[in-house]
C-alpha cells in the first residue's frame, strides 16, 4: 500500500465528507441517489465478507475461516455484543485449526 | 451503515448538555471501536504491511470500513488502485451523512474543516438521535473527538501487538476481519438490499479464481441492478427498508 494510495483515499474520503456541508444551501441529494449509495456500500461489504471468508487470494481459504465467519453471522443475528462476535470468530478459527482441520 | 436514528423524543430544552445515557452509549461505542481499531492494526501488520500503513490510514482516512476494505484488498493480493476504489465506494455513504449533519457543522471554517474529517457512521448516528441543534452539536463533537482519539490509539496499539504475533492464522485473526465486517453490515441487510447483496456475493465468488484480487468485490456492484430495477418497477418512490 504506497503512501500515495493512502493520500488519494484520504482526499477522496474528505471530499465526500465535506461536500454535503458545503453544498446543502444550494441543493440536496435526490433520495434515489442516497439510497443507491448506501445500497452500494452494503453490496460491497457483503461481497467482501463472503470472499474474504472463503478465499485467500485466488485460492480457497480452507474450512476454519468460513466456519468461524458463519458462527459470527449467527452471533450477530442473535444480537451478541460486538466484542463477543469478534473474539468468538477468532477463537473458532484457531480451535478448528488446532483440531487439525486446515 | 445502520444509523439507528430512533428519533427518540426527548425534552428539547435549550441546554446543550448531554444526558448520562448518551454519554454512556458514546463510551460503549468507543470501546467497541477500540477493539475494531486494535484488530485493524494487528491484522494489517501481521499480514505483512509496515506499521506506518495502518497508522497513516487511521489518521488521514479515519473511516473503519474503508480502511478494512482497502487493507483487505491489499492483503488478498490486489493492487493499490483496487484498494482505493473499494475504500471510496464504501465511503460514498459519507456523502449523504455530510448533508445530514450540515447544520451541526455550521458554516464557520474553523469548525467545518476539522468537523468534516470526523464525520463517521457513529458521530452522525449520535447527532441524529438528538432533536435540538445544541444537543446535536454536543453529541456529534463528543462522539467524534472521543472516537478519533480512541481509534488512533487503538490502531497504534494493535499494530505494535501485530509485530509480536508471528502466526496470526494460529490465533484465528484472519477470521476476525470478515467477522468485523459482517457485524457492521448485517443490520443493514433489508428486503431491498438482500437480493442485490446475494447476487453481488455470487458474482464476486464466481469471479475470484479468474480475475486479479480486489476486482471481484468491485464486480459485486452489478448486484445493484436488482435494486435499480425494483425501484423503477415500483409505482411509488421506495420508502421501504
Amino acid at each position: 500500500m504506497p503512501f500515495a494510495a493512502i493520500v488519494v483515499l484520504a482526499v477522496g474520503t474528505y471530499a465526500l465528507r465535506i461536500a454535503g456541508p458545503l453544498a446543502h444551501h444550494r441543493f440536496t441529494l435526490p433520495p434515489r441517489l442516497q439510497e443507491l449509495l448506501s445500497d452500494a456500500a452494503v453490496v460491497l461489504l457483503v461481497a467482501l465478507v463472503v470472499t474474504s471468508a472463503v478465499a485467500a487470494g485466488q485460492h480457497p481459504a480452507g474450512w476454519a475461516r468460513p466456519v468461524a465467519v458463519l458462527l459470527a453471522g449467527v452471533l450477530v443475528w442473535r444480537r451478541a455484543p460486538f466484542p463477543v462476535v469478534v473474539v468468538a470468530a477468532a477463537a473458532t478459527a484457531a480451535g478448528v485449526r488446532l483440531l487439525g482441520v486446515a | 451503515m445502520d444509523m439507528r436514528s430512533t428519533g427518540r423524543t426527548r425534552g428539547s430544552g435549550p441546554t446543550a448538555l448531554l444526558d448520562r445515557a448518551t454519554v454512556r452509549d458514546i463510551a460503549l461505542v468507543c470501546l467497541a471501536d477500540a477493539l475494531v481499531g486494535a484488530s485493524f492494526g494487528a491484522i494489517s501488520v501481521s499480514g505483512g504491511l509496515p506499521v506506518w500503513v495502518p497508522v497513516a490510514m487511521s489518521v488521514l482516512v479515519f473511516a473503519g470500513g474503508a480502511q478494512f476494505a482497502a487493507v483487505g484488498v491489499v492483503l488478498a493480493g490486489g493492487g493499490p488502485a483496487a484498494a482505493v476504489v473499494a475504500g471510496l465506494v464504501l465511503n460514498t455513504r459519507l456523502l449523504p451523512f455530510g448533508f445530514a449533519v450540515a447544520d451541526v457543522l455550521g458554516s464557520r471554517w474553523s469548525a467545518l474543516l476539522p468537523g468534516a474529517h470526523v464525520v463517521t457512521d457513529e458521530s452522525v448516528a449520535f447527532a441524529l438521535r438528538e432533536s435540538d441543534v445544541g444537543r446535536r452539536r454536543a453529541a456529534f463533537w463528543t462522539c467524534a473527538v472521543a472516537l478519533f482519539l480512541v481509534w488512533n490509539v487503538a490502531v497504534v496499539a494493535g499494530a505494535a501487538a501485530g509485530r509480536l504475533i508471528s502466526d496470526t492464522d494460529a490465533l484465528g485473526l484472519d477470521a476476525a476481519f470478515p467477522a468485523v465486517l459482517l457485524a457492521l453490515v448485517l443490520p443493514s441487510l433489508t428486503r431491498r438490499t438482500g437480493p442485490a447483496a446475494a447476487l453481488g456475493a455470487v458474482v464476486a465468488l464466481a469471479a475470484t479464481p479468474f480475475v486479479s484480487p480486489g476486482l471481484p468485490v468491485l464486480l459485486a456492484l452489478v448486484g445493484l441492478v436488482l435494486v435499480v430495477r425494483r425501484t423503477a418497477a415500483e409505482p411509488t418512490p421506495a420508502g421501504e427498508s
